[in-house]
C-alpha cells in the first residue's frame, strides 16, 4: 500500500526536514506485520514527493496471532491489507513521521508550524460511504477533494464499484495537522472490523484530533467510526460457520433493536458524545504511539462507561432514533408498552422470548412487581452483551435471583420456557422463516403454555411513512405482516392452542396505516 | 419372622403381588433360616435403636455402594459420624444420593435409626416420587444387647437413655408400621432370627425382558371377537374359542381394552384368557378391564361408555366364567418390559422414567395416559402428548387412543384403529415392524368424537435438550462416541435455529475434508503424490479421483411427489423436496428458484428413484457456479481484495520506478512489486473463472457426486464410490454435470502417473482440483466384519493379498482433496507463492482428525434416517456435524 505526501513548497526538498527523512535515502522501519519503506520518488526544488510504502506480509499478520483470536478466520489471508490504506498504513505512518506528527521541527520551526502546499494520494483508500464520504470528512478541513470510486471487477460491470476511493488532497494545511488527520481518518473510513482494539484509543483520538476534530461537523460520525466495533472471542465460531455457508459473516449478524431511522443521511445523526466527554472518564492506559495495537483484548478490557456508550451494536440503530413526528424511541415507546401490558395483566413471572441484549429484562427487572424475570435468546453474542449491560457480575444477590438468562431457540422445545405468568416475543416472530413458524407456535403456545403470550410485530402497513425505507426494516426479517395478516396468523394460533386474543397498537396509531408496532395479547383459554 | 404386606389404594402391581403370610402376634417362632424378599428395584429402609446391628446386617447382604448410612453422610459433611448437629445436613445429603440412586434404577438400603414416623415418612415419599417400592426391614434386639454393643464402641460416647428413648420410638412405631406406606414390614425378632435371616432379591411382576418373542401385539379390541379371530388367523395362529397357537411359537401381546362397547366381550376374554393361560399370550390392563372388574367386585362406577354393554354380556355368562374373568381382569398388570427392555407394552403408553416402575402414578400413566386435567370440546379428558418428548432406546406400543393410522412417534406406535367405531384391528409383528390389520365387520358402537377424520399429523417437535451442551453421540462408523462441546453445540444452534431448512429435511450436513501431507516440490503446496502415497500406507489398494467442483456444495433431499415427502419426513406444506447449504441454510433465498430446483431434480432423479425402489433420495452435490451462492461473499471479499490490488499497485510501480529513476536503490522492491501486479491478476483470473451469470435456474449447474441415502439404504455407508458414480453418471438432463474421475491402481506405478498429469490437465485449465478416496465402502459397523458393498471395478481376483499394514477402521480418511495451484490463491492469498516455505509449516492433525468424526457422524444420521429412526435421532447427528464445523481449525486447509 502506498502514501505520497508531495509539496511544491519552495525549496521543495525542505519536505524532507518537515518529515525527518532524507529525500536521498530509501529508510525501513520493521513493523510487526511486514516493513515500512520511506523513498522519494521526485525531489526537486520545484515539487518533492514523499512516498510511505507499507509491505504488509499477510502470512506473518496471521501467522503473528494465535488460533483463539477472533480473526483466525478465512479472510485473513486473502485480504485487502497489502494493498489497501488501511488502520495498519496509519499506524505505520504514526510510527515513521512520529515527530512530523507531533508539529516539531528544529531546522525549519516556522515551516512545521504553518500551513504549506500540500498533495496527498492514496491509490486505494478502503472507504465505507464511498467518495462523498470522503468529500464531507476531508473537505471541512481546508482540503480540495478528488476521489474516484475504483470499480470492483472490469468482467463483471453488473458488480459495481469497490469499496475502494483513488484520493487525492490537494490544500495548504499544516503537516503535523495533515498527517493526524489522516490517521484518524482512514480508519473511520475504512470502518473495517477492529478485532484488536487496545484500551488507550480513546487517548489517541483525542490527542490526534486536538487541534481539528472537536470543530469538524461528522465528529459524532468519526468518534463512532474510530472507537469501531467491540467483537467479542465468542464470534470466532459463528465466524467459521457463516464462512462454511458461503454467507458474509454481517449478513448472519443477530439482529438486536432495528427500527428504521427516520433519515438514511448519516449526517442527520445526533451527535455522540463528546471526545472530551469520554476522555474524562477513560481510565488511563498505556500509551502508545505506534497505532492500532496488534493482539486481541479482553472484552472485559475495554469495559468502561465511556466505551459502553460508544458501542454499537451491529444492525443498531443510534440511540435516539426517533418514529417519525414523534418525540420518542420507538424501541422505548414499545418496551414501555409491552411492560405496561404484562403489569395490566397482573403477571408476575415474566420470560422475555428472544430477549436481545436485555432491555425489556432490564426494564421488567426495575420494577419488583416482577418477581421472577427470565430471558432467552439464541445468540450468545446477545446475551454476553446483556449480561454486560444489566451488570449482572455486580448486581445484588436479592435482584439476582430474580433473574434468568439463558441461550434458548424457540424452534426446539425448551422446559424452561415453562411455568412463567406471561411470555414476550417482541419483534421476534418477523426473525423466523415463515415455514418454520409453527415450530414455534408449538414450542411457545403448545408446550410452555404460558397465561399469556405478548407479541408484538412491525406493521407493514406503516412502512410508507418511512421516507428512506427500502424493503424491510430491518435485513434480518423474513417478513413484515400488515394489520390483516397479523390478525389472521393470530385466529390460527388460538384455534389451535385453545388461547384468546387482543390487538393492541403501539405507537402514533395512524388512522390510516395504524401504529407503527403492532401488538397482540394472548390468553390461554378466556373466551373469545 | 413377622410379614406384613400392605396393599395400596391403586393397587401396585407388586404389592398386590405378595400374600399375606405370617402374624405379628406368632412371628417369635419364625424357622431358623429367615428369607427375606425385597424388589430388585427398591428402597430398603432399615429400622432399628442404635446398636440393634444394621450397619452389620447391611453389610453382610448388601453390596457396599447400596448402602447409605446417616453415620456416613454425617461424616461427609461434619468429619464427625456422632456430629449430631450435622444430622439435617447429613440427611440432606442421605436424601440426595437415595434420591439419585432410585432415579436410576438401584436397589439402595438406608442404613439409619428411622425409629421415628418422620423419618420414614421422608424416605417413603422419596422412593414414592421416583415410582419404586420402599420395604422396611425391622431389626428389633433387647435393650440390653443395643446398651452392650454401644458400651463397647469407642466412637459412641451417648449414654443408655439414647437407647432406651429410641426403642420407645421403635415400640411405638411397630404398632402402625403397617400402615406407614411400606410394600412390606420384615420384622427380625431377636439376635439369633437377625443372625440366621438371608435376603433374597424378586424381580417386579413388569419385568419379563427374558421373554425375547417374537410378539404379535394387538390393539384395543373392546369385544369384536370375530375381528380378533380373523386377525390371529391372517398373523398365521391357529385359533380355537379358547385359545389360540401359533406354530412358530410367537406370543402374542394385547395391549388391553379386550372389553366393553362391542357384541361379544366373553367371547374375546375366553379366547384371550386360554391364550394367558397357555403360554401363548401376555396382556396388560386396559382401563375398561379395570373399571368392568371394579363394577363386577360390586363398586359403584358411573356406567358409561360401553360398560352396560360388557355387563350385560357377561350376565348372560356361568357364574364359573364370571369369576374366572373378574380375576383375570383383576391380575392384569399396568405395563411390560420385554425383549431385554428393547419393548415396553403398556394400554396408554408409559414414559421412559416409568418403565418397570412401580406405583399408583404409573399404573395410572399406563392405563389413562398423560391427562392433563383439561377435557376438550367433547368433555373427553385432553392428554399430554408424552410420545412427542419420548427419547427413550424401548420400542413402546400401546393403544387407548383411537388413531386412523398407526404412526411412529419417537419409536412409540399407538395401535388402536377403533375396530369397534368401525375402523379396523391393528396388530405390530415385532421386531420386524410390520403392520398387520382387518377391517371391522361393521360399526359396532358410535363414537362420541368423530373418528377417522382426515389425520393431520402430529409433527415431530425437537427438545433443546437434543442438542444442548456437551454431548457424546454414539456413532455405528468408525466407532465410539463423538464428543461435542458446549460453546460449539451453542454456536450451532444458533445458526439451526436462525437459519436452517426445517429440520425434518436436514437429514445430513457434509463433513470437512483434510488435504493431503504438505508437498515439498517446488511451487506446490499440495500435489497428488502424498494422498497416494497415505492411502497406500493404510492399506488401500484402489482409489478414485474425483473431479472437485469448484462450485458450492448443496445437499438435495428430493421425493417424488408431495405425498412420498409426507410419508417419509412429515413435511406437509406440499413441498417435495429441499436443496440446503453445508450449514442447513436454504440454498437461495428466493423459495420459488428453490422450489424450481427441487421439481427439476425430481424429474431428473425419477428413473433413479425406480432403479432404487425409493420414493426419496438424498444426493451430495456440488452447485455451480460458485456465485450463484456466494457472490456476496465473492464481491465483499475476493473482488474487493483484486480491486484493491490493481489500483495499489500500478501507482506503487510507478512511484517505484521514478526513485530507480533517481538511482535510489529500490530495484528488488520493484521486481518483487511487479511480480505481485502478475499474481494479483493470476489471482482475479482465479476466482472468476467460478463466477458466471445466473437467472433462475438458467447457467445453473448441479454435479451431483454421491448418492447418500434412499429408503432403507444409507448408501453413502455402503455402497462403493463407483457405483454412486455409475449411477450418477445415467442422470439425463442438462442442468446435470457429469463429475470425471479416473480409478487408480496404488500398486502400479503408471496409474499413479497417469491420475497426476490428469490432475495436472484438470488444475492447468484452472480447476479447483480433485478428491481421492479409497474405491471401498468404509469399514462396517462396530462389530460386522466384512466391509458390504465391493466394487465391481476391483473384483477380488483383480486384489492384491492382504498388505502387512494394520488398517484402524475409522482411521482412513474418507477422502483427500488435492488443490491446484491457481485455485489455492483463493485460499492462501494472491501472493502465497512468494511465501511457500512459511505455509508448508502447516498442520493437518486437528483437520483430519475432524474430517474423521464429522464423516462419522454423517454416515450415522444417514443410517438413522434410513433405519427409520425418530426424527431426533437423525437431528442429533447432523447438528453435531454443524457443531463441530465451528472448532477452530486452520480454515485454509
Amino acid at each position: 500500500m502506498l502514501l505520497t505526501i508531495s509539496t511544491t513548497l519552495r525549496p521543495a526538498t525542505d519536505l524532507g526536514y518537515l518529515l525527518h527523512k532524507h529525500p536521498d535515502r530509501v529508510q525501513e522501519f520493521g513493523q510487526s506485520y511486514g516493513t515500512a519503506r520511506v523513498f522519494y520518488p521526485e525531489a526537486s526544488e520545484e515539487r518533492c514527493t514523499a512516498a510511505l510504502m507499507l509491505d504488509v506480509d499477510p502470512v506473518r499478520l496471521v501467522r503473528s496471532r494465535g488460533r483463539s483470536t477472533p480473526d483466525y478466520a478465512l479472510g485473513q489471508y486473502v485480504n485487502d491489507r497489502p494493498y489497501a490504506a488501511s488502520s495498519l498504513l496509519a499506524g505505520a505512518l504514526a510510527d515513521v513521521f512520529r515527530t512530523a506528527r507531533a508539529g516539531r521541527c528544529a531546522s525549519r520551526p516556522e515551516l512545521a508550524a504553518g500551513p504549506v502546499p500540500l498533495e496527498i494520494t492514496l491509490p486505494a483508500l478502503p472507504c465505507r460511504g464511498g467518495p462523498e464520504l470522503a468529500h464531507r470528512l476531508f473537505e471541512p478541513l481546508g482540503w480540495a477533494v478528488e476521489a474516484r470510486a475504483v470499480p470492483l471487477d472490469e468482467g463483471f460491470p453488473e458488480w459495481g464499484d469497490s469499496r475502494y476511493v483513488r484520493l487525492a488532497l490537494r490544500g495548504e494545511v499544516r503537516l503535523a495537522d495533515a498527517l493526524n488527520q489522516l490517521y484518524v481518518l482512514l480508519p473511520v473510513l475504512d470502518d473495517a472490523k477492529h478485532y484488536w482494539i487496545a484500551p488507550d484509543e480513546v487517548d489517541k483520538l483525542i490527542r490526534a484530533g486536538e487541534s481539528w476534530l472537536a470543530a469538524h461537523p461528522e465528529r459524532g460520525l468519526i468518534t463512532r467510526r474510530y472507537l469501531g466495533r467491540r467483537w467479542a472471542l465468542a464470534r470466532t465460531a459463528f465466524a467459521r460457520l457463516a464462512e462454511l455457508g458461503d454467507d458474509v459473516e454481517e449478513d448472519l449478524e443477530p439482529p438486536v433493536e432495528e427500527d428504521p431511522e427516520p433519515s438514511r443521511e448519516e449526517g442527520a445523526e445526533p451527535p455522540a458524545e463528546e471526545p472530551s466527554a469520554t476522555a474524562a472518564e477513560e481510565p488511563a492506559g498505556p500509551r502508545d504511539e505506534a497505532g492500532p495495537r496488534v493482539g486481541a483484548v479482553e472484552s472485559g478490557a475495554v469495559e468502561s462507561g465511556a466505551v459502553e456508550s460508544g458501542t454499537v451494536e451491529p444492525g443498531t440503530v443510534e440511540p435516539g432514533t426517533v418514529e417519525p413526528g414523534a418525540k420518542r424511541p420507538l424501541n422505548a415507546v414499545r418496551r414501555e408498552a409491552v411492560a405496561g401490558v404484562l403489569r395490566e395483566l397482573g403477571a408476575h413471572t415474566v420470560i422475555d422470548l428472544g430477549c436481545g441484549t436485555g432491555q425489556l429484562v432490564g426494564a421488567l427487572l426495575a420494577d419488583p412487581a416482577f418477581t421472577r424475570v427470565a430471558g432467552t435468546d439464541v445468540s450468545a453474542h446477545a446475551l454476553t452483551v446483556a449480561a454486560r449491560k444489566l451488570r449482572l457480575d455486580r448486581m445484588p444477590d436479592r435482584q439476582r435471583e430474580r433473574l434468568e438468562l439463558f441461550q434458548g431457540a424457540l424452534t426446539y422445545t425448551d422446559d424452561r420456557f415453562a411455568g412463567y405468568d406471561a411470555a414476550v416475543l417482541m419483534e421476534v416472530v418477523e426473525h423466523v422463516d415463515l415455514p418454520r413458524l409453527p415450530a414455534l407456535e408449538r414450542v411457545v403456545f403448545g408446550a410452555a403454555r404460558p397465561g399469556h403470550v405478548v407479541v408484538t410485530t412491525p406493521n407493514a402497513e406503516y412502512n410508507v411513512r418511512y421516507e428512506f425505507l427500502t424493503g424491510m426494516r430491518h435485513p434480518d426479517h423474513r417478513f413484515e405482516w400488515t394489520r390483516a395478516e397479523f390478525a389472521a396468523w393470530a385466529a390460527k394460533v388460538c384455534d389451535e392452542y385453545r388461547y384468546t386474543v387482543a390487538f393492541r397498537p403501539v405507537g402514533d396509531d395512524d388512522p390510516e396505516l395504524g401504529p407503527p408496532t403492532q401488538m397482540a395479547v394472548f390468553t390461554l383459554g378466556g373466551t373469545r | 419372622m413377622t410379614e406384613t404386606a400392605v396393599p395400596e389404594d391403586g393397587g401396585d402391581d407388586l404389592a398386590r403381588a405378595v400374600p399375606e403370610t405370617g402374624d405379628p402376634a406368632t412371628g417369635a417362632a419364625a424357622p431358623a433360616a429367615t428369607e427375606i424378599a425385597v424388589p430388585a428395584m427398591s428402597l430398603v429402609v432399615l429400622v432399628g435403636v442404635s446398636g440393634s446391628g444394621k450397619s452389620t446386617f447391611a453389610r453382610r447382604h448388601f453390596a457396599p455402594t447400596q448402602v447409605i448410612s446417616s453415620d456416613f453422610c454425617r461424616g461427609l459433611v461434619a468429619d464427625d459420624e456422632n456430629d449430631q448437629a450435622a444430622t439435617p445436613d447429613a440427611f440432606d445429603v442421605l436424601h440426595y444420593i437415595v434420591r439419585t440412586r432410585l432415579r436410576r434404577g438401584l436397589l439402595t438400603v438406608v442404613d439409619a435409626t428411622n425409629v421415628q414416623w418422620e423419618a420414614r415418612r421422608q424416605l417413603i415419599d422419596l422412593a414414592k416420587s421416583e415410582n419404586v417400592l420402599v420395604d422396611a426391614v425391622v431389626l428389633d434386639v433387647p435393650e440390653e444387647v443395643a446398651i452392650a454393643r454401644n458400651e463397647a464402641r469407642p466412637d459412641r460416647d451417648f449414654g443408655p437413655q439414647v437407647v432406651r428413648r429410641q426403642r420407645k420410638d421403635l415400640r411405638r412405631s411397630l404398632g402402625k408400621i403397617s400402615r406407614d406406606g411400606f410394600r412390606r414390614v420384615h420384622v427380625l425378632r431377636g439376635v439369633e432370627q437377625i443372625e440366621a435371616a438371608a435376603v433374597v432379591t424378586e424381580k417386579a411382576w413388569t419385568d419379563r425382558r427374558e421373554l425375547t418373542g417374537p410378539f404379535d401385539i394387538i390393539g384395543d379390541v373392546h369385544g369384536c371377537r370375530a375381528e380378533l379371530e380373523a386377525l390371529l388367523r391372517k398373523l398365521g395362529w391357529e385359533v380355537t374359542p379358547a385359545g389360540a397357537s401359533h406354530p412358530e411359537g410367537r406370543t402374542a401381546v394385547f395391549v388391553g381394552d379386550l372389553v366393553d362397547r362391542g357384541p361379544d366381550t366373553p367371547g374375546v376374554l375366553r379366547l384371550v384368557m386360554g391364550m394367558v393361560a397357555a403360554g401363548t399370550a401376555l396382556c396388560v390392563s386396559g382401563n375398561h378391564e379395570q373399571k368392568l372388574a371394579r363394577a363386577l367386585n360390586g363398586r359403584k362406577v358411573r356406567v358409561a361408555h360401553g360398560l352396560q354393554e360388557s355387563l350385560d354380556q357377561l350376565s348372560a355368562e356361568p357364574e364359573e366364567f364370571r369369576t374366572a374373568a373378574l380375576a383375570f381382569m383383576d391380575g392384569l398388570i399396568s405395563h411390560y418390559q420385554l425383549d431385554g427392555g428393547g419393548l415396553v407394552v403398556a394400554h396408554a403408553g408409559l414414559k421412559e422414567a416409568y418403565h418397570g416402575r412401580a406405583s399408583g402414578r404409573v399404573r395410572s400413566f399406563a392405563l389413562y395416559g398423560d391427562t392433563t386435567g383439561e377435557t376438550d370440546e367433547y368433555g373427553l379428558p385432553v392428554r399430554y402428548p408424552w410420545a412427542r418428548e419420548y427419547r427413550g432406546r424401548a420400542m413402546v406400543v400401546y393403544g387407548h387412543t383411537p388413531v386412523p393410522e398407526p404412526e411412529w412417534i419417537n419409536n412409540t406406535i399407538c395401535l388402536d384403529t377403533g375396530v369397534v367405531f368401525g375402523g379396523r384391528l391393528t396388530a405390530l409383528r415385532y421386531p420386524s415392524r410390520e403392520i398387520v390389520s382387518v377391517p371391522a365387520e361393521k360399526v359396532w358402537y358410535e363414537p362420541v368424537k368423530p373418528f377417522a377424520a382426515p389425520g393431520h399429523r402430529d409433527p415431530e417437535t425437537l427438545s433443546i435438550d437434543d442438542v444442548r451442551g456437551t454431548r457424546h453421540i454414539e456413532v455405528r462408523y468408525g466407532g465410539g462416541r463423538i464428543k461435542v462441546r458446549e460453546e460449539n453445540s451453542a454456536a450451532a444452534l444458533e445458526i439451526m435455529s436462525r437459519f436452517a431448512v426445517d429440520p425434518r429435511w436436514l437429514v445430513y450436513l457434509p463433513p470437512t475434508m483434510a488435504p493431503p501431507e504438505t508437498s515439498r516440490l517446488d511451487g506446490h503446496l499440495e500435489h497428488p503424490a502424498e494422498a497416494f502415497a497415505e492411502f497406500a500406507a493404510a492399506g488401500v489398494g484402489r482409489v478414485v479421483c474425483e473431479e472437485k467442483h469448484m462450485g458450492s456444495r448443496a445437499v438435495a433431499v428430493l421425493a417424488r411427489t408431495p405425498e412420498a415427502a409426507a410419508a417419509r419426513f412429515g413435511v406437509e406444506d406440499g413441498s417435495a423436496g429441499a436443496v440446503y447449504t453445508r450449514t442447513g441454510r436454504p440454498f437461495f433465498d428466493d423459495a420459488a428458484v428453490i422450489g424450481a430446483l427441487v421439481d427439476r431434480l425430481r424429474s431428473a432423479c425419477a428413473p433413479l428413484m425406480d432403479e432404487l425402489g425409493s420414493d426419496w433420495l438424498v444426493l451430495d452435490c456440488e452447485l455451480l457456479p460458485w456465485s450463484a451462492k456466494a457472490e456476496g461473499l465473492i464481491r465483499n471479499q475476493y473482488a474487493s481484495v483484486g480491486a484493491a490490488a490493481r489500483t495499489a499497485l500500478p501507482e506503487t510501480i510507478a512511484a517505484l520506478e521514478a526513485a530507480a529513476g533517481r538511482g535510489l536503490g529500490v530495484g528488488g522492491l520493484l521486481d518483487r512489486t511487479r511480480r505481485r501486479l502478475d499474481n494479483a491478476a493470476r489471482f482475479r483470473d482465479a476466482y472468476a473463472r467460478y463466477c458466471w451469470p445466473v437467472s433462475g435456474l438458467e447457467g445453473l449447474r448441479v454435479a451431483p457426486f454421491q448418492i447418500l441415502a434412499c429408503e432403507g439404504r444409507a448408501t453413502a455407508a455402503t455402497e462403493p464410490h463407483s457405483w454412486h458414480l455409475e449411477a450418477l453418471s445415467r442422470l439425463e438432463d442438462p442442468l446435470i454435470a457429469p463429475t470425471r474421475h479416473v480409478y487408480v491402481d496404488l500398486d502400479s506405478e503408471e496409474s499413479r502417473q497417469a491420475a497426476t498429469v490428469w490432475w495436472e490437465a484438470l488444475t492447468a485449465e484452472g480447476g479447483e482440483g480433485m478428491v481421492v478416496k479409497p474405491l471401498t465402502a468404509p469399514a462396517g459397523p462396530a462389530g460386522s466384519t466384512a466391509p458390504p458393498g465391493r466394487t465391481g471395478a476391483s473384483g477380488p481376483e483383480g486384489e492384491a493379498e492382504p498388505r502387512p499394514v494394520e488398517v484402524r477402521p475409522g482411521r482412513v480418511q474418507p477422502g483427500i482433496k488435492v488443490r491446484g495451484r491457481e485455485y489455492l490463491r483463493i485460499i492462501y492469498g494472491p501472493d502465497y507463492t512468494e511465501s511457500l516455505d512459511v505455509l508448508r509449516n502447516r498442520f493437518l492433525g486437528r483437520k483430519r482428525s475432524l474430517a474423521l468424526r464429522e464423516h462419522a457422524l454423517g454416515l450415522e444420521a444417514l443410517s438413522r434416517l434410513a433405519e427409520g429412526e425418530p426424527l431426533w435421532r437423525v437431528h442429533e447427528a447432523v447438528f453435531a456435524v454443524l457443531a463441530l464445523e465451528s472448532e477452530p481449525v486452520d480454515p485454509r486447509l
